[in-house]
């Protein structure tokens, strides 16, 4: 069952732009699109661990800041040509606030 | 009263296509700069040359092929000195000299001689009714003779020597042709095409004699023969030589112009004196030369840029394609089609409909195209040729051509051919295809510019660009060629940096999602190429209107620190001119030690970075350096970095002026502001160059009179030397100097490139021009810097540390305890 928790108010979050939130398992990157739709994923790239809450959000990606891996916010799939995935959570709006649902693979790795 | 301004004089030597069409294109961009004389051999205004083979095959009268008549030199004010030829140009003086002897001043010099017909040295070669194909007088010399005499002999198979028998033919000669190879324009056609070009024409009761060598012309007052290599002889009244021309540089190498096989010319369309420029056939240009127009309106475009003192445009070549104007005979060739090991072939052949193709394809792409009886893919395919298009994909069905592809974005000839007049091609400026169609008739148009300043079409967003290029082409057939195409900005758009700049400036777009809706952006917002590039254009263009979108910056420069690999942050405080105190550096040590930061480096820069801070800690630890007076060292920036120094005259004996002082007024004038790419700048106190003063992007040299100023140096993946700028005298005019160039960089580099690279672009001349040689526009450009200032200056640091500004992007949003 999915358990949802309140972590915000979407007006927190810039629009193309991301906030964090803090879990023992590491950040978990929250993300906005320009339509207001959001997605979460582990803060980590699958190249050498880049924050990617730092990256420039565009359409539903976001480019990594450190290397310029593009990841895909919807699967954490990276973009061909480069390789490799990010875990993703459930994450949804209502009412103008956010709710995330953490799954446990976050705090595995 | 004296207050008509002194004009400068600009004297153009040769009244034929690239000259005038340069004079045209000056006239667009600065009507009132120059007096302008025209000096042509011939007697007449400014024709077309390129139709002097219809007028020759009768379809045509000289009067059609008029560009330019008298009039309009008188009513542009432009003294034409029509049948006058220019002997001597003294450069001592700066003065032409004419036949008459007579002498003409000039500021500024326009060769544009064209070539001349190569004449064998054959025995005979001066006798009556032997002649080249080049100009009105030759035609009228060859239309006499078609009326008194019969037989013609053409020597040359190329394209001139085909045209002008095709010509001969028509006014009722017996001709023949005669060519050294066994394969016709064999420049343009292999053995093929050739052949089904010459079985056509002899179809049309053309006689070909080839291979075969001339080896006399024979006569007495006149000639009355040709003798060949193999003894044999034949009858003629008239000899057309056809076999080349040799580019007309004769005045200018008689002047100490250096030549090779033509004036050689740089990407500004000057020559090794930087008065004199030239164009057209009489140039070489990295190494090639020229015989078609297209490539000379680009030149004369360029040179038009220069001589109008607003230019920044180079003339990098271009590809050209060639075809036959000889009507009923379809025949287009592009590219390069010699075979070779690393090059595969598509041929088609259909010898019932006449109809050979053949493309050549080398890694993917068409390198080059031979076409003959079905051309009307032509400009198809070579605009994959000029695009570098990879091909490989379509390469089963290539030959058969766009409309058999279902290629919709460029089979456009042949859609372009079937749109009706009213089809709307240009959206922006609402221009419908009849009004381009007719413009390119009635006013003779060539180029993609021209049809831009005549009718606005593709002149706004330039994503009808295309369309309108499929117009021209469809208009004009295989006469119209163009350069090569500029690179796009990126993947999410077809338009270059230039092309954005400028549109930003016309329409006046003052956001980015205004940016990307007019100019038709191909993805939703872009990427991480394209935003922060237009939000710097935005930026540098409309200074204190335009909000920074922090969402389009590099994450360093949105927290105003740089990432490190670990997701930690540096910082590095301004040290101006690397000059600190010993309360400064209490307090960075006083830092350092309160949030545990692990690493504290002296920096290349000549000041002190603070490695390993959490983002969290940053506004604090901002808010502390602020504390002690110390600001963001914009050591993340795409702005202004470091002004590195040496301790110069206060201290060291061999200094020669205030070095430091002047390195720390650089850097309190300019921090803060916002450039296409970093930029770093070095003050030396002499030439012993502690301060590494010639490896920046800009570096003052001091000496005991003044100081030098010097730039676009590297020294990074690229080392590079900087070049000398000029010398000034005062502390003031350096500071002038160089923030005049650093404007006209903000205002014209592309994003991410270095100073270097844009100087390499530009040309050092062209920005030593307009930043040191003309004071005025120094100073427009200095007060164009000190006005972005007044937005700049602000302390990034102290409004995040202390005036909330962004807070969100330091905290997390949320912090949760798992179970
Ligand atoms: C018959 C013919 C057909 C052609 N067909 C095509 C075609 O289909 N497509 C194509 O792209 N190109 C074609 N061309 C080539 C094209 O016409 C030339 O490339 C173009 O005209 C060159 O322009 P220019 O200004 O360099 O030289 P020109 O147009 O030759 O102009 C040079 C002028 O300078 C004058 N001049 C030279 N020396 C002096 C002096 N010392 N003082 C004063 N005046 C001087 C000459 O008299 C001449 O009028 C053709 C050319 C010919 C002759
Ligand atoms: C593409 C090339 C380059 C990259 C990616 C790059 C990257 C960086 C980075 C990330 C820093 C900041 C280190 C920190 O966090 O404090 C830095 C600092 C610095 N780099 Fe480079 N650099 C490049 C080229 C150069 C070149 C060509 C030079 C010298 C000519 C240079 C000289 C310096 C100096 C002096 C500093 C210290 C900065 C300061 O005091 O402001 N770098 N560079
Ligand atoms: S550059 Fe000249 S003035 Fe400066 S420290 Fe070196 S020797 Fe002294
Ligand atoms: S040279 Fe520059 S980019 Fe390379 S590791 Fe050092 S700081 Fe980083
Ligand atoms: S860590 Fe993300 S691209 Fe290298």
């Amino acid at each position: 069952m999915t358990q949802w928790i309140e972590i915000g108010a979407l007006a927190d979050i810039p629009r193309l732009g991301s906030r964090v939130v803090r879990t023992p398992g590491g950040n978990i990157a929250v993300f906005r699109t320009e339509s207001d739709e959001v997605f979460a994923l582990d803060d980590r790239c699958p190249h050498k661990g880049g924050p990617l809450s730092q990256g420039i959000v565009h359409n539903k990606r976001v480019t990594c800041p450190l290397h310029n891996f593009v990841i895909e916010l919807a699967s954490g799939q990276a973009v061909a040509p480069d390789e490799g995935c990010t875990h993703t959570h459930p994450a949804k709006v209502e009412n103008g606030i956010v709710w995330l649902s953490v799954r446990q693979a976050a705090a595995v790795s | 009263m004296l207050d008509k301004v002194i004009k400068q004089k600009l004297v153009v030597i040769g009244n034929g296509m690239a000259g005038i069409r340069t004079v045209e294109a000056l006239l667009e961009r600065a009507p009132d700069l120059y007096d302008i004389t025209v000096f042509g051999s011939e007697p007449y205004g400014n024709y077309n040359r390129i139709l002097l083979s219809p007028v020759l095959a009768g379809e045509k009268t000289v009067d059609d092929i008029m560009l330019n008549t008298v009039d309009w030199y008188e009513d542009n004010n432009i003294t034409l000195r029509k049948g006058e030829t220019v002997n001597m140009i003294d450069r001592r003086t700066f003065e032409v000299v004419t036949e008459a002897g007579e002498r003409v001043p000039y500021d500024r010099l326009l060769i544009a001689t064209g070539s001349n017909p190569i004449m064998l040295p054959l025995p005979g070669k001066e006798l009556p009714g032997v002649i080249g194909f080049r100009d009105i007088y030759d035609v009228d010399r060859m239309i006499k003779a078609s009326t008194d005499y019969r037989n013609a002999v053409v020597i040359g198979g190329g394209l001139l020597g085909l045209e002008a028998a095709n010509g001969l033919m028509k006014r009722g000669m017996n001709v023949t042709v005669v060519h050294l190879l066994d394969t016709l324009m064999e420049r343009q056609l292999d053995p093929v095409a050739g052949g089904l070009l010459r079985k056509s024409l002899e179809e049309r009761g053309m006689v070909f004699k080839m291979p075969a060598q001339t080896q006399a012309i024979l006569g007495e007052d006149r000639v009355t023969g040709v003798r060949f290599g193999d003894g044999t002889e034949l009858p003629a009244d008239l000899v057309v030589m056809a076999v080349g021309i040799r580019p007309n540089f004769e005045l200018a190498k008689k002047a100490g112009l250096y030549c090779e096989r033509g004036i050689v010319v740089s990407d500004t369309m000057q020559t090794y004196d930087g008065r004199i420029y030239a164009v057209g056939e009489c140039v070489q240009h990295r190494r090639q030369t020229y015989g078609l127009v297209a490539p000379l309106f680009d030149q004369a475009k360029v040179c038009a840029n220069h001589l109008a003192m607003k230019g920044f445009a180079t003339y990098d070549g271009s590809v050209t394609s060639t075809k036959l104007k000889v009507t009923g005979i379809d025949l287009f060739s592009a590219g390069d089609f010699a075979p070779g090991p690393d090059k595969e072939e598509i041929v088609l052949q259909d010898a019932n409909r006449g109809v050979y193709k053949r493309i050549i394809l080398k890694d993917k792409k068409i390198v080059g195209a031979v076409l003959y009886g079905d051309t009307i893919d032509g400009p198809w395919y070579f605009q994959h040729l000029r695009d570098g298009t990879d091909v490989s994909h379509m390469r089963e069905r290539l030959v058969f051509g766009a409309a058999n592809l279902g290629d919709g974005r460029v089979s456009g000839q042949n859609s372009v051919a079937a749109m009706s007049d009213e089809t709307e091609i240009c959206g922006c400026n609402g221009v419908c295809k009849g009004a381009i169609v007719k413009a390119i008739s009635d006013k003779k148009l060539f180029t993609l510019d021209d049809v831009r300043a005549h009718t606005k079409a593709s002149s706004s967003c330039g994503s009808c660009t295309g369309l309108v290029e499929q117009v021209l082409a469809f208009t004009l057939g295989g006469d119209y060629s163009a350069a090569p195409k500029v690179k796009p900005l990126c993947k999410c758009t077809d338009h270059s940096h230039d092309d954005v700049r400028r549109v930003i400036v016309e329409q006046q777009l003052k956001t980015i999602p205004a940016v990307m809706r007019f100019m038709e952006w191909k993805t939703l917002n872009g990427c991480h190429s394209c935003r922060p590039a237009l939000n710097y254009y935005l930026l540098a263009t409309w200074p204190g209107e335009y909000r920074d979108d922090q969402q389009s910056r590099f994450i360093n420069e949105r927290v105003h620190a740089n990432i490190q690999k670990d997701g930690t942050y540096s910082v590095v405080p301004r040290m101006w001119g690397g000059v600190t105190t010993p309360s400064e550096l209490r307090a960075i040590a006083d830092v350092a030690e309160k949030f545990n930061i692990p690493t504290v480096k002296v920096t290349g820069g000549q000041r002190i970075d603070l490695l390993g801070v959490k983002k969290e800690d940053l506004p604090a630890v901002w808010a502390d350096l602020n504390d002690a007076g110390m600001v963001s060292g914009h050591a993340y920036a795409k702005g202004l970095r470091t002004v590195k120094t040496c301790v110069g005259s206060e201290w060291c004996r061999f200094g020669t002026q205030d070095s430091t002082g002047l390195g720390v007024k650089l850097e309190k004038f300019m921090w803060g502001s916002w450039t296409p790419a970093k930029v770093k700048l070095g003050v030396s106190g002499c030439p012993r160059n502690c301060a590494e003063a010639t490896c920046k992007d800009v570096g003052v040299v001091c000496v005991d009179s003044g100081y030098e100023i010097h730039f676009a140096g590297a020294a990074g993946l690229h080392i590079k030397g900087t070049e000398f700028l000029t010398k000034v005298e005062t502390e003031d005019e350096c500071l002038e100097v160089i923030v005049a160039l650093t404007q006209l960089y903000r205002e014209e580099g592309w994003y991410l490139e270095r100073m270097y690279k844009w100087c390499d672009r530009v040309g050092l001349e062209q920005i030593r021009k307009r930043v040191v040689d003309d004071i005025a526009n120094r100073k427009a450009l200095f007060a164009r810097f000190a006005y972005s200032q007044q937005f700049a200056q602000t302390d990034p640091w102290a409004e995040r540390a202390s005036r909330g500004v962004d807070r969100n992007e330091f905290a997390p949003l949320a912090e949760l305890e798992l179970a």
